[in-house]
Parts: C-alpha cells; structure tokens; sequence
C-alpha cells in the first residue's frame, strides 16, 4: 500500500477507535491513537497475513503484549475484513467477541493468545520465535509493547532470552508515547535510555518517529534483514495522536470522549485528510 | 502386607516419559529453568536438544515461553520446582496460558516437605492448591515412579494446560505397568467398608500402610488412588460416601484449599459423611530428613490411622 492510502487508512482506523470507545463508555484512546501508524503499516504492507484464514500455518504471529489498546488492533482487523466492521460497536459489550483486552477464548481471527497483563508478550513472542525457527519455519513474530510496560521485570528476562536464542524472526515494537496511567513514564519509573538498554542486552536496535510510514517501513525491512539477533523498533509517538484534545494528555491512557468529544475528534480526523 | 516393587524418585519417571515422548512426537518441547538435571529433564535436552531450551533463572519467562512455544504449534513441558514453576508464575499461569486454553504442561517438581535439608523454601506444599484454583487447569499427583511416566505420557495428550506434581526423593512404587491409569479416573487399590482412605501422590503408600494398621484393630479401610486432583472423579468419591459413610483424605500438602478441600467439595455436594484430614496444618517446612519430617508433620501412616479411627467416632 502506497503512503496515501495508508494514511487514509489510518485515519479510517482513527475514526473507528474513537467511535468503538465512545460507544463502549469504557477503554483506552491515548494508547491507541498512538500506535495506530505502527500497525497499519504492519498489517498492510509487512505482516504475513491471511484474512480468510487465520489460522494459516504460513502466517506471521503477532502479539498485542500493550492488550489495553486493543481498539487500534480490532479497528485495523475490520480493514483487513477479518471481522465484520459492524461488529467493532459491540465492544466491552456482554456477548461481545471484542473484550476489553483480547481474548483468544472468544475465537476472534487474528487474536493468537490472550493478552492484557503487561510485560507478558515478549516471552510469548521470544517462545513462538524460537519454536519457529528450531522447526526450520520462515514465520516472523511481532509484537508491541508499551514504553511504562518496559517497567516489567519480566521484559527483560524475554529480552535476554531473544538475544541469547538469537532470535531474528522477532521484531519487538515499543510504542514510546511517553505516558502512563500515574503520569510520565520519566517521572513514574525512568525506563530511559531504553536504546542502550536493548543494545547492551545484545538487540538491533532501530530508533524512528512512530508516525512517519516511511520510517516505520524502513524499519520492518530493515528488521526482516537482520540476522543473528532480535530487532527492537522503538517508535516515539505522540500519545492520543491525531485528536488534539487528547495528544500528550495522560488522562486520556483510559477515558472515553463524550458524545460531544466524539463528533470534535470525527470531524478533526477528517479535516486532517484534507490538508 | 503392601506391596512394593522397589524405589525411584518420581522425577525419573517424568524425565524417561519425556524421552518416550520426545522420540514418538516431533511436537514435544522441553523447557527448564537451570536446574534441568535435578528435574530431570537434562535427559531430553541431550537426546532431542533441537527441542529443548534452558531459559535459566527467569521461571516467568519460562512460562511464558511455554505459551509461544504452544501458540506456535509444539506441545511444551516446562519444569522446574514445583514452588517457583506453580508460584512464581502464577499470574502468567493464569492469564497467558489457561486463559487461553493453551496446551502447555508444567512439571512442578521436588514437592512437598520431602525435598527435605533445603528447607521451607524449597518445599511445594501450596501449589496444589493455586493450580486448581485456575479454570481449565489439571492437576495430576501420581503415586509412584510408574505413575508418572503414565500421568506424563497421557498428560502430554490431554488438551489444554496440566500441571503435574512429581518428588525428589526415592518413593516406593507401588504399581504396576499393568495397573490402569486414566487422567480423571481413581484407582481402588484395596477395597473396605469400613472408611475410604483417599490419598495423592507420596501419601498412597501411607494409605496402604495405613489401612494395614486398622485391619489389625478390625477396621476395613477401602484405599483409594485420587491420583488426579482436578477434574476430581465424583463418581468414585460418591460410591465412597455412600458404602463406606467415612472419608479420610491425606496429602503432602497444605491442609487449606488442596487435594482434601477438593474431595470434601465433592461429598459435601453430593453425599455428605464425616470426614477427616491428613496433610500440613497451615505452617511452613523446616530443614530435616525427609522421612524425620513426614514423621514430625504428621503424615505418617500412623497418622492416617489415627484420623480414621477419630472419623468412625462420627460415623
């Protein structure tokens, strides 16, 4: 997909993130919107994927280790129609296959495991790579992270783990929004530098704005070109992004727009197309 | 008199149904977290070490490993002792892998207070409990070396997450190759009337003991092999309940929330009798022999005897 179209699509996924939660009354935009670049570009141009069969041995894995934004993974799914687009109001909602963070009991196409609680999915992910490349498979994993969830002990025993199986079928993807739940995530628990961490523990790492599709696609190839070690992209976004009422606001981590907010932020994505 | 075919730690026949597995099954995975040779699954990393990973001291990690390495299609095992493969990480347990559904098999080993001179720390006496708290888990607590390599074998197969609680120390065994096993299925070992003893795992052989005991003071003990915890076999606890009306359970455990929690669940719904309890009353371990141990936490054959004959006073 060409950078018009993924812009377009994006902002096709922004405008369903804020319609889901403002119909859901409960969720979290900030996360999101931030990550919304990261997998359009993943999901359209990079990822091996099969829309009518997600259970293709073929496939490339990915784990949504950061489950609270899952809004941004089953919006970018209604694109893909792997799941009905009407399906996306149905969100939080008793009976719903879109739970709050995904759920792999709901049998929802493309939700490979259940995630949620943070600084799980990179040992998920490490765990998958490795059994993919001791079978000899070509299957890539992927999954995303927040930047406060690097706060987890448990990442840096996945982190070790990767490096040490040298694992480079793994790409690791840390949404770096800068923002928390409490606040900064500098000021929370300080997980900067988070570059020279990754490298000491022996990763490739690929440094890059989180919103510029050229960027982000250069680093998926050049992700897919390395060998002998795990990449990490750690894209610095803007959390919120794209709606200016929420952008770098940390109280947006986890509430939902008002009827109100929602017809502003529709209308502010739209406009942003135009320009 | 009970009878004993010898004595082997029940680790060893978890670490050879592994190898069995691993020949027959290019899906079988193993994965140890640095204390692969006490657990013994070294074995397996030397025949199959294609399939096998030591994540070293990162238990967390190693679970959650597990879960991709089962997303991933494989069917992993993953050990180590039972306090940090159950305690550790439960929350990954719970929320990755069960959560899931995901096929993946922990081997908690050195269980109970028989691990012995390394103390309170090292002894598992509360993962029976944690572990079939979690929807969709299984809990298996073979009684004997033989046991396990069927419990392993036929846990590898079972959908779906399973944790099984294996020992370090030598135990007698106490069944044959020929003696049924099925995941869910209780096994009479001696039939009574008088009072059902149900034990797990090491506490078997001290069922069997123990009804050996009563037989002299005229009391007919029926000695029950619950060998699977959790989904629990009602129906054998019932029939119990109803021909002998007196139920004494004992484990290598916790008293709080375990194996005896778990059948007293069952009377109580189904068909209550008096019942008695055998197993560590809500304390810690200590450094000691284990055989000084069993005798000083009370579970001992001798212990089992006294709680039935304490339970046919309210029969």
């Amino acid at each position: 997909m060409e950078t018009a179209d993924l812009k377009k699509t994006a902002a096709e996924v922004r405008k369903d993130i804020i319609k889901m939660l403002g119909l859901s009354g409960s969720g979290h935009p900030g996360g999101s919107l931030s990550s919304v670049e990261l997998l359009v570009s993943l999901y359209f141009n990079h990822i091996n994927y099969n829309p009518k069969d997600a259970n293709d041995p073929k496939r490339d894995y990915f784990i949504l280790s950061k489950g609270h934004v899952c809004p941004v993974l089953y919006a970018v799914l209604a694109q893909l129609e792997c799941i009905p687009k009407n399906e996306l109001c149905t969100l939080r909602k008793a009976g719903s296959r879109l739970q709050g963070h995904p759920a792999k009991d709901k049998e929802l196409p493309g939700i490979e495991i259940s995630t949620g609680s943070l600084g799980y999915g990179l040992s998920i992910a490490a765990g998958a790579a490795v059994g993919i490349k001791r079978a000899g498979k070509s299957n890539r994993v992927y999954v995303l992270m927040g930047d406060g969830e690097q706060q987890e002990g448990s990442v840096w025993e996945a982190a070790m783990s990767a490096a040490h199986f040298k694992l480079d079928n793994l790409c690791a993807v840390v949404d770096d929004n800068g923002l928390q739940i409490d606040g900064p995530t500098k000021e929370i628990m300080n997980v900067v530098p988070l570059a020279d961490k990754y490298k000491s523990f022996g990763w490739n790492v690929i440094e890059i704005n989180g919103h510029n599709f050229d960027e982000i696609d250069a680093a998926y190839v050049a992700a897919k070109k390395t060998s002998g070690k795990p990449t990490v992209i750690i894209a610095k976004t803007v959390k919120g992004k794209g709606v200016s009422f929420m952008e770098n606001l940390a109280e947006w981590h986890g509430k939902v727009p008002s009827k109100e907010q929602v017809e502003k932020a529709l209308a502010e994505i739209d406009n942003s197309l135009k320009n | 008199m009970v009878e004993v075919f010898g004595k082997k730690a029940t680790r060893f026949g978890f670490g050879e149904a592994l190898i069995e597995l691993g020949k027959k099954d290019p899906k079988i995975f193993v994965l140890g977290a640095d204390t692969a040779a006490s657990v013994a699954v070294s074995g397996f990393g030397q025949q199959f070490p294609e399939r096998f990973i030591n994540v070293g001291i990162a238990e967390t990690n190693m679970l959650g490993m597990a879960a991709g390495l089962a997303v991933a299609g494989y069917i992993p095992f993953a050990a180590t002792y039972g306090v940090f493969a159950a305690g550790r990480p439960w929350e990954q347990i719970r929320t990755t892998i069960c959560y899931s559904d995901l096929n993946v098999k922990i081997g908690g080993s050195h269980s109970g207070l028989m691990v012995g001179p390394d103390g309170a720390t090292h002894q598992a006496l509360e993962e029976i409990a944690i572990m079939r708290v979690l929807p969709k888990m299984k809990v298996v607590v073979p009684c004997d070396f033989i046991e396990t390599k069927k419990a392993t074998v036929a846990g590898a197969y079972v959908p779906g997450p399973l944790y099984i609680r294996y020992g370090r120390e030598n135990t007698p065994i106490i069944t044959k190759e020929e003696t049924p096993f099925e995941i869910g299925k209780a096994n009479v070992l001696r039939d009574g009337k008088d009072v059902a003893i149900m034990a797990c795992g090491t506490m078997v052989y001290e069922a069997l003991m123990a009804a050996d005991i009563l037989e002299k003071k005229g009391i007919n003990a029926r000695v029950i092999n619950m060998h699977t915890v959790k989904p629990i076999d009602e129906q054998a606890i019932i029939k119990a309940a109803k021909e002998c009306g007196a139920i004494v359970t004992a484990e290598e455990h916790q008293l709080m929330a375990g194996f005896g929690s778990a059948v007293a669940e069952a009377v109580v719904k189904n068909y209550p009798v008096p019942m008695e309890f055998v197993g560590v009353n809500d304390r810690f371990g200590e450094s000691g022999e284990p055989f000084d141990l069993m005798i000083k936490y009370g579970l001992k054959d001798v212990n089992i005897a006294a709680a039935a004959e304490k339970v046919l006073k309210r029969k």
